[in-house]
């Protein structure tokens, strides 16, 4: 198949950016978007052209590097495909593709399609974690943890971290991402002592970054994972009772 | 005579270990700030290692080439980390998973390694559980486990089908932890590029900004490296994109031995590729054969559809092979047998490329929800890649690289043959000897990381109390940096014709054909005409667009394709030293009448360390020998 691609081009941060047309051209529809991308970036660097720098790296889904707006949509038109996983079956010969870096001011632009999404790594750093130094654990089965509060937490926890709720948020809102692992270390167990604190220095230290969340849904339609917005209403619930109990004890 | 000393501890085996920690230096709570320890890679080896030297107090400097560190490919590990917890009475033990691992490496690893890793297997779960990684769990709330390949109990721990991710996540938040108490300071989007030696001992590295370009000099007491395998050398390899040989091929030119380079490992049950332009290859992971089964025509010729293929016209050659194991046969048996298959005309798919893997029975057995549940994630991911519903047809897999288990020779304490310089993780070589069972490198990973290197560095660093670090101004970091920086300008400036790419796929080519599953003297010798030949082509035809001083992937690539040209040679050179078929390592010259691999224990139970010269074309073989006191060695058998 052929097909039309319209690339967002920066040089680097601070450079202005532009589109740019390319041809791709006798694209397999077996192949996978990143291949095809990898494809125009060989014709680029055979006519002596600098390649698209895009973000990518295990190419299955689970490492959360890759992503783009693929015309409009964050990921792409496929539901819970991360962009690696997009073939490009999904697109029909002749199509024009228009790819954007992520849009969000929390995920400013490093060059072409990449961003920087550090940020995300402060939100994790302020609490997404339990306190427990190594070798100071008790056996595993001491607690059991009902099947359903497990599989829950483990529905949270299979966010990848890949800043698609961000981008496709008309707000820039990275509330997803943060209630996500808020959700899952507050379900369990293990997570209790940590609770309020987790909750509150993780919201704020979001919200530093990012814009508001007004519940448009945005996020979860675009979550290669299917990570639910019910667990941004067990993150504000959490948050709120933090402020007052914090209010109580100061 | 070797000048290998492995300093495995005297003593009984199961409690080497526990005497060994008590002999080993200490250095006391207080000074343990006074040392600054470099961690080059955060996957789970080096995540673990970081987050728990930070926790006793060390500063650690922490370094991956990812835009954070939660992206290291142990994350993309789909089945499960065993540990011999026993929970459910079949007859696990420490002894057993011991057993299992030496067994399953063809009884070519270090015992008192192996036994250590058995023995710290049942505190890594205790420390994830209670890091809140979300492991599967029956209806009473404890913990569910299922079976992998090579063993007969059912010791594999599991979330979903993303257990690495899971313990990644679990590391990478500890490290976040002591990132936020400012003991682990972290080094994004750098590159170590350059290990930096002074009197013979590891002071330091030089990293590249991948975003700025800019050559930064660390210096520290110690450096570890968990810098992941290099199956990225067959190019296409279930290996994430960037996952590259050069940290530990940079400490190999400055010293540190390379062992058993030939032991890579092939996983049985991969995507075929679809097509030349593919660029990588997407694991199904091993847990899928709890209930799939294995097959494919008895006819070559066969061209009815899969679901009219009656079953008495079907092969199961694994359950027919080795009934008692059947399609939980070791990783480099079933990829043997599958490339059996194929070659005789017998692959599925368009391509008559791979094998089939059949859920029928098991969703006839369990029902199709209860499959869901098991392995829903992964089936979508196959039906996402290949546009085909595994639920309805047989899934088609095909063996892929997917792990290396040499790397840098270590001694029993981590440590390589340059003072100094640790190697954790699937970076050194120690514990899966010529082939890994499943779901054990998430447990040698996180127990090198968490309990084993914390432990051991502080025996190194103790003596050294009060000596300053050496500072980055020394000639030595001056060289080395020169060094990186005139490689970035050489690369720059060839000004060829070819993209990175082009001869990272053909140098795959010659590995996969000549040092991939099946090995042979005449292939192996024309493997070391052919790489130094294409190489000089490399280095005068490759192109490289752009500058130094901005993101340029062309140019990360460059430079760990360069490295891995003179590692593709090394690995043929010790395939073709070790004249014996072992695991992973098959000499098509030693096999059985029924074409099981022939080990020779008289001549080859020995680790093959291989030393730099200065020249790729002339490395020095040093030998550590393999002393078992514990097991006796036997032919292995999983008929």
């Amino acid at each position: 198949m052929n097909l039309t691609l319209r690339v967002w081009r920066q040089s680097g941060p601070d450079a202005p950016g532009r589109f740019e047309t390319y041809e791709a051209t006798d694209v397999s529809p077996d192949s996978s978007f990143l291949e095809m991308l990898d494809l125009v970036n060989e014709e680029l660097i055979a006519e002596g052209e600098v390649p698209i720098e895009f973000m990518h790296d295990c190419r299955e889904g689970i490492c959360g590097t890759c992503g783009m707006m693929i015309n409009g949509q964050a990921h792409g038109p496929q539901a819970l495909t991360a962009t690696c996983q997009l073939h490009m079956r999904t697109f029909s010969d002749g199509d024009e593709i228009v790819l954007e870096p992520w849009r969000a001011t929390g995920f400013p632009i490093i060059k072409d399609l990449v961003v920087d999404r550090a940020a995300f790594d402060r939100i994790i750093e302020a609490g997404g974690y339990v306190t427990v130094d190594t070798g100071s654990a008790p056996d595993a089965n001491l607690i059991p943890i009902p099947k359903d509060t497990a599989d829950l937490a483990m529905d949270a926890a299979a966010c990848i971290g890949c800043g698609a709720c961000v981008a496709a948020c008309p707000n820039g809102a990275a509330q997803l991402f943060t209630s996500a692992k808020v959700a899952q270390l507050n379900m369990m167990p293990q997570g209790q002592a940590e609770r309020y604190d987790r909750a509150e220095h993780m919201v704020e230290v979001m919200e530093e970054h990012f814009g508001s969340c007004t519940n448009m849904g945005e996020c979860e339609a675009a979550c290669p994972k299917g990570i639910s917005i019910d667990f941004i209403a067990m993150m504000n619930k959490d948050y709120r009772k933090a402020k007052f109990r914090n209010r109580r004890t100061a | 005579m070797t000048v290998l000393d492995s300093r495995v501890p005297d003593g009984p085996l199961a409690s080497k270990w526990e005497d060994h920690k008590f002999d080993m230096k200490l250095v006391n709570p207080n000074n343990k700030r006074r040392f600054e320890v470099i961690v080059v890679g955060t996957g789970l080896a080096g995540a673990s290692a970081a987050a728990t030297m930070g926790e006793l107090g060390y500063r650690v400097k922490a370094f991956t080439y990812h835009d954070s560190a939660r992206r290291a490919h142990s994350i993309a590990a789909q089945g499960g980390i065993n540990a011999a917890k026993n929970y459910h009475g079949d007859g696990d033990s420490v002894h057993r998973l011991f057993y299992d691992t030496i067994k399953g490496g063809d009884y070519r690893s270090r015992e008192a390694n192996v036994h250590r890793l058995a023995e710290v297997s049942n505190n890594i779960i205790d420390q994830c559980v209670a890091q809140g990684v979300p492991f599967a769990r029956e209806y009473g709330g404890l913990l569910d486990n299922r079976s992998f390949g090579g063993a007969q109990v059912s010791r594999t721990f599991y979330a979903r089908g993303q257990t690495g991710q899971q313990l990644l996540l679990g590391a990478y938040q500890a490290l976040s932890r002591q990132v936020k108490a400012g003991t682990v300071e972290l080094h994004t989007n750098q590159e170590m590029l350059e290990l930096v030696v002074v009197d013979g001992k590891a002071v330091g590295i030089v990293t590249r900004d991948l975003v700025t370009g800019e050559l930064t000099r660390h210096s520290a007491h110690a450096v570890v490296l968990g810098t992941g395998g290099y199956s990225n050398a067959f190019y296409l390899s279930t290996m994430a994109m960037s996952c590259n040989a050069t940290a530990i091929w940079r400490a190999h030119r400055k010293g540190a031995f390379f062992a058993n380079p030939c032991y890579t490992q092939i996983h049985p049950t991969a995507i075929p590729s679809s097509d030349e332009f593919q660029s990588k290859l997407t694991l199904m992971s091993e847990s899928l054969r709890n209930d799939g089964r294995i097959w494919v025509p008895k006819d070559p010729d066969e061209s009815r559809a899969v679901v009219d293929i009656p079953e008495e016209d079907r092969d199961y050659y694994l359950e027919r092979k080795y009934p008692s194991f059947g399609n939980l046969a070791p990783r480099d048996i079933s990829s043997r047998a599958a490339k059996v298959v194929v070659d005789e005309g017998r692959g599925v798919g368009p391509l008559k490329n791979g094998v089939y893997l059949d859920f029928a029975d098991a969703i006839s057995r369990l029902g199709r929800q209860a499959v869901a549940d098991k392995y829903g994630n992964l089936f979508d991911m196959y039906e996402r890649i290949t546009g085909e519903n595994p639920y309805e047809v047989p899934m088609r897999i095909y063996p892929a690289p997917h792990y290396t288990m040499g790397g840098l020779w270590v001694d029993y304490h981590l440590q390589t043959t340059i003072p100094g310089l640790f190697a954790i993780g699937e970076a050194n070589f120690s514990d899966h000897g010529a082939n890994r069972l499943g779901a054990s490198a998430l447990m040698q990973g996180l127990a090198d990381g968490y309990f084993v290197l914390p432990y051991t560095i502080g025996d190194y660093l103790a003596p050294q109390l009060g000596a300053p670090k050496v500072d980055t101004s020394a000639r030595e970091f001056e060289e080395a940096e020169a060094d990186v920086r005139g490689r970035v300008e050489h690369y720059l400036g060839i000004g060829g014709t070819r993209s990175v790419d082009f001869f990272h796929r053909e140098l795959g080519k010659i590995l996969w054909d000549y040092c991939g599953m099946g090995r042979n003297q005449a292939g192996l010798e024309k493997a070391l005409s052919e790489i130094p030949a294409l190489r000089e082509e490399f280095e005068s035809d490759v192109r490289v667009l752009g500058g130094p001083d901005s993101l340029n992937s062309s140019l990360e690539k460059v430079g760990r394709v360069a490295d891995t040209f003179e590692l593709a040679e090394l690995m043929c050179r010790d395939a073709l030293t070790r004249e014996e078929s072992c695991g992973g390592h098959f000499r098509e010259e030693h096999q059985t009448a029924d074409g099981e691999a022939k080990r020779d224990d008289e001549n080859f139970a020995h680790v093959s360390a291989w030393e730099w010269t200065g020249d790729s074309g002339s490395p020095t073989e040093h030998r550590e020998p393999l002393v078992y006191e514990e097991v006796e060695l036997s032919t292995r058998s999983y008929k």
